[in-house]
This record gives structure tokens, sequence and C-alpha cells, in this order.
């Protein structure tokens, strides 16, 4: 359904949009990134360098980029949402042939300024194609099996890209936002249930294989999946991170040691301290009471982005809204989740708190589009 | 395409209904985040706190200072010197190769040391210090202190180690200390934590050795704070250990030194014994070897030496090696037949040079024998077959009983390493340990000292202070520890022998150096207040075979050195007021009177004057012989300084 199909009585035009911004939105964002701020500072032994100063620079320019996108009516996001995705593809196939390879993998583009890792661009473009296929779908086909392969194709070949990579973290994200996006789409719930059986199924039948004469996967992998899934049984390999981590957060008590009194990031006893396990400074410092109010502000911005999307009568505005508070979700929820224990280490940073550029950019971008839906949301239409 | 407005607004409700289910869904989860962090953090903090505090603090032991060795009047023997290391931190130092070429201009550094380091430095964390130079000089590490700002990297750093400044003189009493070896570590079962800090060092031998404990203090700890790869980051607290107490020996330093110098090249030692409280004035063995050496690690072919020298410098032959007493047993013969009362003084025997006893030949030294020979004169002159009549008068159990009350066969309690009882024979050793009785010849042989009969210098020079003074007298080497003297010399009890028998006894030894016909007359002291009572002694090590003997003994001069016989000489002086008791045994010095009583009257002399006696101590005759010997004596005696500060 096209924006233009609303009868519009109002929309803000020029700088009079600024006063339609999602002020709160922007306020929560703010102070996630403002905590990532003084924990970069903290884990540098306080000092601006190396960490703070550049993160802050980078957040800056990110958020004249989300004032820009913005400002920007979203149905030319939509309108070229299609390119979008096929950009990102293409950034994804130049990766995988010219990119730098470092750490873990992960492959990204040296801008000069930044280092621009495609397979977090893809996170939002997906979103936006997908937001877009099920804008001009009608409703009554979004469940026939032909309306369905397509979005399935729109989200397996980012997968498949970002999976050689290799990055199984960024590829399961990619899966479960794209899921996401068709499930608040109106997919028929039997497609999911099918998917889900299928899946448990499958996990079922590998484990229960083991050992046996039809054993499915080789002695090796089943190993590889037992420390994956249990780190505790590799204490200095996989497991090193988790059990420092929880000793970090876990030493942090109520009320934590104090800003800058952590002394198991500090003393090194966590790498990428800065980066995906940033969280553990932030619980060791600030104890439970800092580790709940990030997680509150993180909470408090998924369910904005909700409320914004509930508010606007725009479907490309709404799916796209709810798919990129899915995005930010994950990356938060697995994040957490990776240092307290619950889940594998995979490489997904803390939004707007680990330092880094493309995540950041990314995400603020996405805010944007989240503020254009917001200020060009239809008003006044009738139903 | 144009919707409806029903199809839109349903389209609407759905959304928002998937929507709402999705933040459900969304706040569930970050529930469940919440509550881990609640369970990780407020339910389990105590216990990752304290998992925490593990993974940063380390505890890090403090060696204490080795408590240091004096002699008797405070000078020092064993002390702790600062030996300075320069070292590398080679992530401080950046150009590894840069610094070591410019600290190359400052101090020696051989091509080997350079390959070294840059292996070391590859091998370790980049923040731990790598050792280039060790036990360097002062001025060397003072060039390089001062240019420390030119050089990235490079420190300086003092530790202390264990220096012997009297080298050999004290290398078998007060020993070294050395690295810790595992059978150090498995001897205890629950070993001082500071025995595994690298390169500690305890005592390996002697003085060090026995009373390491005592010397070695206790440590002191400091908590430090550690990152993940041990780099020390801060310290949190430390408690200071305690040093190790300090060790007064009685040995006199200098008479030390001088009986070391007195007994030169020879194979030999000295025990000189207050004979009034026990205390050890010097306890000398040569050849030495300098324990330094020891402590720095001594080199294959250094120690190779040491060990292949026919005189053994390792040993240390006052305590640890017994001989065949010989004449100088004589003592313990004549006064176990008094003390049995199956002899009076007067008794006489005579000598025609041999002595038949079931079916065997035992032969004077004087193959033309002494004629009647009475109590004195068998002493003075060292018949042997007068003792030959006693023993088979006596019979071994009364003379072996006289001799361990004399001090000899039993090991006595003295801080050295491998102190040996001798050997004093009973039949029911005999039978034990060799399975045959006792036969007479056994204890014929025994009364003049050979046979199985051995014993220590240490335990001679007991037993001569004994027949001084008539006293228990034992030994003593450490006079106090940090202050508190140790031992008590009135607690010594009489021996319980009769004082008649005792001066008799005296009044022959007495004779042996002063009397004409006497076989130490050759080494009597001429100053009365002085005068010396003593006993010679010369003991076989092969055996004399009857073919030889028809031919003529073979005279110890023509004999390779290792088959000539021990010299020895005890004595003791002043003969009317005993002060001191010396035990003298030269390996294959040959014959007592002329290779031992001359050393041990020196000794006395040097002893009872405290330094260089005057001439006219000694014979006439002799003078301008030993006017030469004391100065080339002098002229190898080290300095010996008086440290009166902190001494013990």
């Amino acid at each position: 359904m096209s924006y233009l199909e609303y009868r519009v009585r109002t929309v803000p035009t020029g700088f009079r949009k600024i006063l339609y911004f999602n002020w709160g939105l922007l306020l929560l964002i703010l102070a996630a990134a403002a905590v990532g701020f003084i924990m970069l500072f903290s884990v540098a032994g306080g000092s601006m360098t190396p960490w703070a100063d550049p993160q802050i620079k980078r957040f800056l320019i990110g958020l004249i980029g989300m004032f820009i996108i913005a400002m920007i009516p979203i149905w030319f996001w939509r309108n070229v949402s299609g390119v979008a995705y096929l950009m990102s593809l293409g950034l994804l196939v130049f990766v995988e042939l010219f990119g730098t390879t470092g750490m873990g993998a992960q492959r990204w583009i040296d801008l000069g300024f930044m280092r621009l890792q495609p397979s977090e661009f893809a996170k939002i473009t997906l979103v936006m194609v997908m937001a877009a296929y099920y804008d001009w779908l009608p409703a009554d086909r979004v469940s026939k099996p032909l309306w369905v392969i397509i979005p399935v194709i729109l989200i397996l070949v980012p997968v498949a890209l970002v999976l050689k990579q290799p990055d199984l973290g960024t590829s399961l994200l990619l899966l479960i936002a794209g899921a996401t996006v068709m499930f608040v789409a109106g997919l028929h719930w039997a497609y999911f249930a099918t998917v889900i059986a299928a899946g448990v199924g499958a996990i079922f039948a590998v484990f229960q294989s083991r050992g046996t004469d039809w054993q499915l996967l080789k002695d090796y992998q089943y190993r590889r999946i037992d420390t994956f899934l249990d780190p505790a049984s590799d204490p200095l390999g996989a497991g090193y991170h988790i059990t420092q981590s929880k000793i970090a957060l876990g030493s942090g008590g109520w009320a934590g040691r104090g800003f800058m009194q952590g002394t198991q990031t500090r003393l090194n006893f966590l790498p990428e301290k800065h980066t995906d396990f940033i969280f553990t400074t932030i619980a060791e410092e600030f104890g439970f009471v800092g580790g709940i109010s990030l997680l509150v502000i993180y909470v408090l911005i998924v369910l904005f982005c909700l409320a914004s999307a509930m508010k606007t009568r725009d479907r490309f505005s709404s799916i796209l809204i709810i798919g990129i508070a899915m995005t930010f979700f994950l990356f938060f929820a697995v994040n957490m989740s990776m240092v307290m224990g619950l889940a594998p280490v995979v490489g997904v940073p803390l939004p707007l708190v680990s330092y880094g550029g493309s995540a950041m950019l990314v995400l603020l971008g996405a805010f944007g589009l989240v503020q254009s839906a917001h200020i060009h949301r239809p008003r006044g239409v009738s139903k | 395409m144009k919707r409806t407005p029903a199809e839109t607004a349903t389209n609407w409700r759905k959304l928002t209904r998937r929507g709402l289910l999705i933040g459900g869904v969304q706040v569930g989860f970050a529930g469940v985040l919440a509550w881990r962090m609640q369970d990780l953090q407020v339910d389990q903090a105590d216990q990752y706190r304290l998992l925490a505090d593990e993974n940063r603090i380390n505890v890090r032991l403090i060696p204490p200072a080795r408590g240091e060795i004096y002699d008797r009047n405070g000078v020092i023997l064993a002390k702790n010197e600062p030996s300075y290391r320069i070292t590398i931190i080679p992530e401080d130092a950046g150009d590894i190769d840069h610094v070591l070429r410019k600290l190359g201009y400052l101090v020696y550094l051989s091509d080997d040391d350079i390959k070294r380091i840059k292996t070391e430095a590859k091998r370790s964390a980049p923040f731990l210090p790598v050792t280039v130079l060790n036990r360097v000089t002062w001025d060397d590490i003072s060039r390089v202190a001062v240019n420390s700002p030119a050089l990235p990297g490079i420190a300086t750093e003092v530790g202390l180690s264990r220096q012997y400044p009297l080298e050999k003189n004290f290398a078998h009493v007060v020993g070294y200390v050395g690295p810790v070896s595992e059978r150090d570590l498995q001897r205890s079962e629950d070993p001082d934590p500071l025995l595994r800090i690298p390169r500690f060092q305890i005592g390996k031998v002697g003085v060090e050795a026995k009373y390491e404990t005592t010397l070695r203090g206790r440590a002191g700890a400091k908590r430090v704070e550690v990152n993940a790869l041990g780099r020390v980051m801060r310290e949190l607290d430390r408690r200071e250990g305690t040093a190790g107490a300090n060790l007064q020996l009685t040995i006199d330093a200098k008479l030390q030194a001088y009986t070391t110098a007195r007994l030169g090249s020879e194979s030999a030692s000295v025990v000189v014994m207050d004979c009034t409280n026990g205390d050890i004035l010097s306890i000398a063995s040569v050849p030495g070897y300098d324990p330094n050496k020891f402590v720095r690690g001594i080199s294959y072919a250094d120690y190779g030496m040491l060990r292949d020298n026919d005189h053994r410098p390792l040993a240390s032959k006052t305590v640890q090696d017994a001989y065949p007493p010989g004449s100088t047993f004589k003592m313990v013969t004549v006064l176990a037949a008094l003390e049995a009362g199956l002899i009076t003084p007067k008794e006489t025997f005579y000598c025609p040079g041999h002595f038949d006893v079931s079916g065997r030949r035992f032969h004077c030294w004087k193959s033309g024998g002494h004629g009647n020979v009475d109590l004195e004169a068998s002493l003075r002159e060292s018949c042997d077959v007068y003792y030959y009549e006693l023993a088979v008068k006596v019979g071994i159990d009364v003379i072996s009983d006289m001799a361990f009350r004399l001090g000899l066969g039993i090991s006595h309690d003295i801080p050295m390493s491998a102190v040996t009882s001798g050997l004093i024979p009973t039949r029911d050793w005999k039978e034990r340990v060799r399975g045959t009785d006792w036969v007479v010849g056994d204890t014929v042989n025994a009364s003049i000292g050979q046979g199985f009969v051995s014993s220590s210098p240490l335990q001679l020079a007991v037993m001569t202070a004994r027949l001084a003074s008539g006293k228990m007298i034992n030994p003593r080497l450490v006079k106090s520890i940090d202050g508190v003297p140790q031992g008590d010399a009135s607690t010594f009890a009489d021996m319980g022998i009769n004082e008649n028998n005792l001066r008799f006894v005296r009044r022959a030894m007495f004779a042996v150096s002063n009397d004409r016909k006497g076989t130490a007359y050759g080494s009597r002291i001429i100053d009365d207040a002085y005068r010396l009572a003593g006993k010679t002694g010369t003991s076989q090590v092969r055996n004399i075979t009857e073919a030889e003997r028809r031919q003529g003994v073979t005279s110890n001069a023509d004999l390779p050195w290792n088959r000539r016989d021990h010299a020895l000489f005890v004595n003791y002086a002043p003969f009317d007021n005993p002060k001191i008791a010396v035990a003298t045994v030269v390996e294959h010095g040959g014959g007592g009177s002329a290779a031992a009583a001359p050393i041990g009257r020196d000794i006395t002399l040097q002893a009872l004057y405290g330094g260089t006696p005057p001439l006219s101590a000694y014979p006439a005759k002799d003078r301008a012989r030993i006017a030469k010997q004391q100065e080339d004596i002098a002229a190898i005696l080290p300095t010996i300084e008086i440290e009166t500060q902190d001494r013990a």
C-alpha cells in the first residue's frame, strides 16, 4: 500500500521536520552512546585515547548521517531499498574477492577513515528490501508458496555470502531478522511451525546419530559442537573467555567496584575488553545496577521503535521499524547472552557502546530511517 | 494497486498484533538477561569476587638475608655481598641489537652473550627481564647506571651473594652454599617454600649446611597484583621476613690462617682445642679449596682438578678421616692398665725388639729393642713391646672402655660435614662385623693404635684435652648465635680417673718432648711458661713383611708417597697449666717426631702467644731456621682485619 494512497492532512516540511523528531528515541540513543564513551575512557585506563576519542568523532559523524537520513522522506527510502539491497550484495561479493581478512575472518573494505563491513550494511538493506516487498505485495498473497520463495531467496543470498566469510554469528542474525520481517508481514504460522519442527528434528537427528552406525557428522565435528555448547569443557581454549567474563561480571556485585576500579578487565584477563566484551567492564565497575540500567535503555529503545511502528499506518514504515528494532535487539541480546555465558562466543558487538565504526554507523543510519518514518508518517488518515 | 480501507485495516491489525508479540518476546528475553545478571552479580557475587582475587593476586616470597658467620674475634668468615646484574627488558628496549651494541661500548659482551640474550628475549614474555651479565664489577655497573638514559630497557639489579673472604682457610669448616637441588627438596616432607625460589641458595657443606635453618631466616612475602600475562602491576602489601641469625664460631681466624699456612703443601690436618672449655680454636685441613668457586658454580675442569688430586682437597680430614692413631694411642692403653690396677708406674718389662704371642711375632719399631723399660720410658721412647705386654695383661675390654672415655670411637657433636666416629674395636664389634672371634693378636695391635683402631684428628685432640684437664671436654664450634652463647664450659664433668694415674701419664708426655731421650725432644719449647707435653705417633699404612724386615725396613723416603707412614703428634701446653690441646696428622708424612711434632709445636706456640712467637721459645740451634720459616709463612698469610661494627 503506497504512502500516497493515504489522505495526508499534514506533512512537515523543511526544517520544521526537526520538531517532529522522535526525541525520546534520540535521547535513549545518546544515553547508550554516552555509556560507551565512559567505558572506553575507563578501559583505556582513564584516557581518551586510543578508543573514546575516535568513538565520539565517529558517533558525531553517524549522528549527522542520521539527521540527514531522517530529513529525507521515507518513501524515497522505500523506493531505493531495492537498489540499496543490490548494492550491499555487490559489496559482499566485492569483499569476498578483494577484501581484507583479519581478526577471525571478518572482512572489510578499508575506506581510509573507517573500515566498512558490508555484512553490517546488509543487515539493514535486507530489512529494507523485505519491508518494501511486503508493502508492495497484496496481503492475500503473503502466504502463497510462490510469494514466500522470493523473500526466502532475498534472505538466503546475503546469508550465504556472509556465511562464506565465514561469519556464522552475522549470518544467523540476518536469518532471524529476515524471519521476523516475514512473521510481522503476516506469513502463515504453519511455515514457521514447519521450519522450526524441521530444524529441531535435524538437530535431534544429528545428536541421536552420535556413536551409531548412521552417525551424521564426523567425530571431530561433534567435539567442536561440544565446546561450542559447553565452553567450560575447554577452560583454556574456547572456555577461557566465558570463564573470565563471568568472573569479571560476578565480581562486580550489586554496585560494582566503582568507575575505573575494575581489576579483571584492566588486568587484561579479558581480551576484546573494548569491543565485544565491553559489557563485562560495565558490569564489573558499575555492578548489577549499571548492567540493568544499560539493559533498560536498550529495551526502551526497542519499545520506542515498536511504539513508533504501531503509530504509523504506513505498512513499509511499520515493517521496516520492527525489522530494525529486531536487528538492534539481536545485537545486544546476543552480546549479553554471550558475555553472561548463555550463548557461545560469536563476534557480535554491544550496540552503540562497543568500540568500532561499521556497526555504529550502520545502526545510526538505521535509526535515521526510523526517525524518517516517524517524521513522515501519514497523519490523520481515514480508516 | 488500490486497496480497500477494510483490507488495509485488517492488515494493520495483523501487523500490530504480531509486532506486539515480537515486542513481548523481546521484553521476555531481556527479562531472562536481567535474571541471569542478578544470578551472577548478586547471588553468586561473593564466589566470583573470590575467583577474581585469585586471578589477580599473587603471593611472592621475599628471600631473607642469610645470617653471617664470624670467628671468635669478629672476623667475618661468610658474608653477603651485593652482587650486581645487568638485565634488559626487551619490551622497553625496542631495538635490542642497537641497545646491546651501545652497551657493548661500556662493558664487555661476547658474541655468545649477545646470542644467548637474544634467544632468551625471544623465548620469554617481552616484559620479563633477561639477564645480560651476572656478577658485574662495581665499576662496570656504575658506568652502565650513569649511561642508563641512553640505554632503554637496560636495568641494573642488586642481589646478595655469599662470599667467603678467607677462601680456602675455612672451606671445610664453614663450607659453602649452592642452589637447591631436587634432593634437597625431597629431604623434607614440607620444604620451606623459600627453597622453590629460583636462584635461592642453601648451605651444602660444613656449618653452612648444619646450621642451614638458623642461617636461613624466615621468608617475607609480598602480595602483588598481576595481569593475565603474569606482569606485576603493583604491590598490594608486604610483610618483611626475618633475617637469618648470625653465627660466631669458636675458631680464631688468625690461628686458622696460620695453621693452614704452616701445614703447607702436605696432605695434613690440625685441630687446636681450648682444653679448658672445648672451644675449637683452629680446625684445618690442607689442601683446601676456594668455596667461592662453588657458590658461583664451579667449572668442570676446576672440579676435576679437586676431585683427582691425591691430596684430596675436598676431604675435611680433621673430622671425616680416621687414621690409625699409632703410638698416640699408648696413653689410652697405659691409663687403662693403671686404672684397672693391673700395673703400677714402676712396672718394668724387657723389650728385645719383638714380642711373641699365640704363634705370631710382633715387632717393636726399634728392631734392636729398648732393653728394660718402665712406664715413663715406654711412652717417652714409644717402646711397642711394653704395650704388647700390657695388652695381654689387661685385654681389649678395658682398653676400649678407656678409649671411649677419652673420646675416641664416638662421633662428636660438631657442625661439620661427614663427622666420623672412627673405630674402637670391641669383641662384640668384631663378631658382628667381621664374623670372627677376637684374638689376643688383635689386642696387641690395638694397644699401639694399629689394627682396627682408627681415630680422626678431632678425636685425638679431644683425647688430649681430656688427658690434660681430667674433664669430659667436648668440642664446641659455635660460640654464639645472634649473640646468645651456645654450650656451657662449666658443665664438663670430671672423668673420674685417678688423678695420680693422670699425673703419671702427663709426666711421661712431658718427657716425650723435654727429655733428651724423648721422641719429640727436637720439637721442644724452651720458654718455661709454655712447656709442651705430647706424644708422637707413626702409623703404618702397610704391612711390613718378614722378608722386608730381614733386609732392613725400607725407609719412608724411599717409598712412594702414598705408601709412607702417617705422621701424628698430639700435645697440650703449657704443661703445668694446660690451655690448649693440639692434634696434628700429616698423611704419609713419615715419622711422627720428624714430620708432625714440629708442626704441632709451632702451632702450639702460635696459639699460646696469640701471634708469632719470639725465637727465644725455640731451641737455640733451630732459631735461624725458624726465623726463616716464620718469614716465609708471614709472606703467605692473608691479612685479617677484625670488623668490629656489626659482629655477632
